[in-house]
């Protein structure tokens, strides 16, 4: 049976998939491209298809997102734009160190390598964070309304940053001061990393933007997303210039992610925030597991291992949501009747 | 790809990001409204509530 000249089994299959990446987007602020293209790759997809419809599947989830974290307040747009400038200028710069490794030979296994490497190393970081956890630091997609967006609990790092007192300063939301110039290194540093690794870079942008600029985990996710729209927005249209955006795809992502990103987004606001850090920090782990399968099926050459590494992902994304409306379930059926939970609108 | 394919280079392009746009904002506030409705009720009945 077809719906609008698409199969309603594919439908109903795409619905479902996007209801699982937008609990994870909603709870996490990521999660998209980096399940929706290896999915479409494994199911056929050519190759362009399956990243167009990836990209304008993230440009459509980061619109609704940035909408929600808008209303909230919790989008600083100066440090947006030039989070945005450094990183095109970043992603540049990394392009052609990547051009320059393909050429001698090395780009795939230096590329997979540090892929492991920053998104393992990035997942035990948080995971210890969390474990040991004082109530600071880690990373958590926390929009509830009534986030304090004050500069408290400011890492370490990022208050060695803000001590570089280079003119010009810029106040930021949740009253961080920081030079212009160290917001733009590190814009350009998360740059180099996503033009080198050609990924969208939210999972480096979003904690550099808390650690490191330290401004408050809302706002970093807030101003993460406005940048994603830009870049998932000017991605897509390059892509559907070729005819390469498939929106039987894209559409029914769309519909199941929008509304399981409203449940992830409403469940942060209810599960505990050091469960959350650890939920992440899994997260990233797996995928730095699945990621290293995949590469040892290439050097192998068992692209059955390809198919390992999807499902290592995908049974992540499963587990970690199911766990995450467990855990939502479980503390709302204890929190006492009178008690308010937040909206996520 | 639902109908866009007539349309040339720029403007399939640019129909296509709009329709996705437009969708996210068309959800965007659906779903919004949708919550406001049911949001406390399934609240209500996960507790257990009356």
């Amino acid at each position: 049976m077809d719906l609008f000249g698409i199969a309603v089994s594919l439908l109903v299959m795409f619905t479902g998939f996007g209801l699982l990446i937008g609990l994870l987007f909603g709870f996490f602020g990521m999660g998209g491209s980096f399940l929706v293209t290896p999915a479409l790759l494994v199911m056929g997809y050519e190759t362009d298809v399956a990243v167009a419809s990836g990209l304008a599947f993230v440009f459509g989830t980061s619109v609704i997102a940035t909408l929600k974290h808008r209303d909230l307040g919790q989008v600083d747009y100066k440090l947006g734009v030039l989070m945005i400038a450094g990183t095109t200028a970043g992603i540049e710069v990394g392009k052609q160190g990547l051009h320059l490794l393909q050429d001698l030979g090395l780009a795939d296994t230096v590329v997979s390598v540090a892929y492991v490497g920053l998104l393992g190393g990035i997942g035990l970081f948080v995971t210890r964070q969390a474990l040991k956890d004082d109530g600071g630091g880690g990373i958590s997609h926390d929009v509830d309304v009534d986030d304090e967006l004050d500069a408290e609990g400011i890492p370490e790092i990022a208050e060695k940053i803000q001590s570089y007192e280079v003119p010009p300063m810029m106040t930021l939301r949740g009253g961080v001061t920081v030079s212009l110039w160290m917001i733009l290194a590190v814009a350009f540093a998360t740059g180099l990393l996503s033009g080198f690794l050609g990924v969208g870079g939210g999972f480096i942008r979003m904690p550099a933007l808390f650690y490191l600029v330290g401004v408050p985990v809302p706002v970093a996710v807030g101003t993460d997303l406005f940048e994603i729209v830009f870049s998932g927005g000017i991605g897509s249209f390059l892509y559907a210039l070729d005819g390469a955006v498939d929106l039987a795809i894209v559409a029914p992502l769309l519909a199941g992610s929008a509304l399981g990103a409203r449940i992830g987004a409403a469940a942060t606001s209810i599960v505990d925030e050091d469960e959350i850090k650890v939920y992440f920090g899994v997260m990233l782990l797996l995928g730095a597991i699945a990621v290293a399968v995949r590469k040892i099926g290439g050097v192998i050459e068992m692209p059955v291992l390809d198919t390992v590494a999807l499902v290592i992902i995908l049974g992540a994304a499963l587990l970690v949501s199911s766990a995450v409306v467990y855990s939502s379930i479980q503390e709302l059926r204890t929190m006492p009747a009178d008690t308010e939970t937040i909206p996520a609108d | 790809m639902i109908g866009v394919e007539s349309l040339g280079g720029w403007g399939q392009a640019a129909t296509v990001i709009g329709i996705v746009l437009l969708e996210a904002v068309v959800l965007y506030i659906g779903y919004g409204a949708l919550e406001k409705l049911v949001g406390s009720k399934l609240i209500a009945a996960i507790r257990g509530d009356q």
